[in-house]
């Protein structure tokens, strides 16, 4: 008997007590919800990879590989990377030859533009932040209440007002002028999220260092930032993916130059009058993931600990 | 010199007074601890000895020189907090140098300084770990380490053993008691625990809504009462406080009318000085002499409950004039329950308060 519950626990069928690692059945269930969630990126980089034919074949092709055989053939594709190429170099009147389609700029503009400003806001607002916290003003929350009424309004309505500013002061379409909108908009969120933080933190131990010899900077420094590494990685990824998926602002003050990923992007796919290409479209978004991607995970850790902080008392 | 002074401090907090006009000095190498329960205003006097408070008024004094104006980092102090502060990101062996940072060491230097307090401390093995690494029992040593390995102007602790379990609490009592005589710096302490105050102070100054009542030595603050709350305060378990009507004095006997009955007791001369007025006596559960016999200088009582203390038992009783006592008698000696008590006040251990609840004493 306890032979057969020993090799029940082993294949993961565990009574449900405790804090155990959840067994293979529930494992099983979640990953099926998982998939059923990822299902959508899947099949974008799926199509990614796709010939042209098959792309819009129907019924889809669903796999890369016939898996041993287990896949009947019509849902197979043949995984091209041509679609890849296309992205940065390809012809534009049939017949023609390839000429380059300014996407490897687009990607320099989207990731120097999204890291300048998060980097920026994060600076900026960790200081501003910190100030909130430790040195209140009068009406303090009033301060906090105004930079978070910059968040309150859709995009579309404070557009007007931001382009006839970008024009008068002859920003439209630089660097600086997008990078410093995002910053602004990042802020709010980053002095609200690293407050947080910085509020949960226990002043002994900013009076200890104080005691023991430390400025006002070293205290920060040395003592608060190594404790909100993880708030700052949240606050770091959050704002990275608002900013780097930004496309209302991007569209009408990014000139030619400083166009972003994701206005060159509607751009490549409707233009030509050959209907959307769906395959070009996938490449370029699967490329548009990889480097939020590779942020996040190598920031998960940090992430997780950032998200849920503060929710048990330690 | 290592010398702390205050003089007529005062914080308020808005509306509220937490410390009003708070004297008191201590002496290179004495050791004061501040008395008194939750919210008397002993940390925040602490606090602002250590400049992280402001005061609303009076000085501050640190090695004869005024510091009210003088940030913390600039005051060369050293001190443990209640709840340790250590620096949660940083190693223990970094956490122990981190005062170290104000004399500007070489890194050997620094390094051997570390050494030294973690040996003292018995905490060379854990200098690696993070503070979320160690014991409960560590932490507080490595709070004690930290505040030491500097040559500060004085120590402060915040309630430095609130934490520990009573084994703990008891070792590191001794502990610190002997870190600190080889020191001989100014040290004040705070504590609620009556016990950590009569162990480890020269001296105690016993708080009560922002007032200091009585400083004196372990000694004088349990002998000596200067009043009510003192007295009440100091001393497990408590002392039998009762109210009467003082009728006169004669002979070195004081008779009192308490609920109408009359007790001849033993007192105080000075209490000859007080008219007929209200007082309250005060006797500890231990300055009792049970006798056979009632007699006028006597009260009588019946056993209610027995708590046995291990080495002496507590006994409360109902006496005959209405009121609860509370009184300790050697373990030997055995009772029952609803068994009758004449109990004889010892005169040398007799309080007598006036009105305004101030001791009468020569």
């Amino acid at each position: 008997m306890a032979n057969t519950i020993s090799i029940l626990e082993k294949l993961g069928f565990r009574k449900a007590s405790g804090v155990d690692e959840a067994g293979w059945g529930r494992t099983l269930f979640v990953a099926a919800v998982s998939l059923i969630y990822f299902l959508p990126v899947l099949f974008i980089i799926f199509t990614a990879f796709k010939p042209q034919a098959s792309a819009l074949s129907v019924p889809p092709t669903l796999s890369p590989t016939s898996l041993f055989g287990l896949i009947p053939d019509q849902f197979v594709f043949s995984p091209t990377l041509e679609n890849f190429g296309s992205v940065f170099e390809r012809s534009m009147t049939s017949g023609g030859a390839p000429e380059p389609t300014g996407f490897d700029r687009y990607f320099f503009n989207s990731i120097m533009i999204a890291s300048m400003s998060v980097l920026l806001a994060l600076i900026i607002g960790t200081l501003a932040a910190f100030g909130f916290s430790r040195y209140p003003l009068k009406g303090n929350d009033t301060y906090l209440f105004i930079i978070l009424t910059t968040r309150m309004l859709p995009a579309i309505v404070v557009i007007i007002p931001v382009i006839l500013m970008f024009r008068v002061v002859g920003l439209s379409g630089s660097y600086i002028g997008i990078i410093m909108l995002y910053t602004a908009f990042n802020l709010a969120f980053t002095i609200w999220m690293m407050k947080s933080f910085f509020d949960e933190l226990s002043l002994d131990v900013e009076d200890a260092a104080r005691i023991d010899g430390s400025t006002g900077l070293r205290v920060f420094f040395k003592i608060c930032l190594p404790q909100v590494v993880a708030g700052l990685a949240a606050t770091f990824v959050f704002g990275l993916i608002l900013t780097w998926n930004e496309f209302l602002f991007a569209l009408l003050l990014s000139g030619p130059d400083t166009r972003t990923v994701p206005v060159a992007m509607n751009q490549a796919v409707s233009s030509g009058g050959r209907g959307t290409d769906w395959t070009l479209l996938a490449a370029i978004e699967t490329l548009f993931l990889i480097p939020v991607f590779v942020v996040t995970f190598f920031l998960q850790n940090h992430l997780l600990r950032g998200v849920t902080f503060g929710t048990v008392k330690r | 010199m290592s010398t702390i002074e205050i003089k007529k401090l005062t914080k308020n907090f808005g509306d509220f007074t937490a410390v009003r006009d708070a004297d008191l000095s201590v002496k290179a190498g004495e050791v004061v601890c501040l008395l008194g329960p939750s919210g008397c205003g002993k940390t925040t006097t602490l606090r602002m000895i250590a400049g992280l408070e402001r005061a609303t008024s009076g000085d501050v004094m640190i090695a004869g020189q005024r510091m009210n104006e003088l940030a913390p980092e600039k005051r060369n102090i050293a001190m443990v907090f209640q709840f340790y502060a250590l620096y949660p990101a940083l190693t223990i062996g970094q956490n122990i140098a981190m005062p170290l940072h104000y004399e500007n060491l070489s890194k050997e230097e620094a390094d051997a300084r570390v050494m030294k307090v973690a040996k003292i401390l018995h905490l060379t093995d854990v200098l690696d770990r993070m503070p979320g690494q160690v014991s409960e029992g560590e932490k507080q040593r490595i709070a004690v380490a930290r505040a030491i390995v500097r040559d500060p102007n004085c120590f402060l602790f915040d309630e430095p053993l609130s934490r520990l379990d009573v084994e703990l609490r008891h070792s590191m009592r001794s502990q610190i008691k002997e870190v600190l005589q080889g020191l001989s710096k100014a040290t004040v302490i705070v504590t609620h625990d009556q016990l950590e105050a009569l162990t480890m102070a020269n001296r105690i100054a016993i708080m009560r809504e922002g007032i200091i009542e009585q400083v004196g030595s372990p000694h004088d603050v349990f002998a000596k009462p200067v009043n009510v709350f003192v007295a009440s305060f100091i001393g497990t378990p408590q002392m039998n406080l009762v109210e009467g009507d003082l009728k006169g004095f004669d002979d070195g006997r004081a008779s009192i009318s308490i609920t109408g009955h009359d007790l001849d007791i033993i007192v105080d001369p000075a209490v000859s000085r007080l008219k007929a007025s209200r007082v309250t006596v005060g006797i500890r559960p231990r300055a009792f002499l049970p006798v056979s016999d009632r007699g006028s200088d006597t009260i009588s009582a019946e056993v209610e409950l027995i708590e046995p203390m291990g080495a002496e038992t507590l006994i409360h009783a109902r006496t005959s004039i209405g009121g609860n006592i509370r009184v300790v008698i050697p373990r030997e000696k055995r009772l029952k329950i609803g068994e009758a008590l004449h109990l004889k006040p010892d005169p040398k251990q007799t309080h007598v308060f006036d009105e305004q609840g101030k001791a009468v004493r020569a």
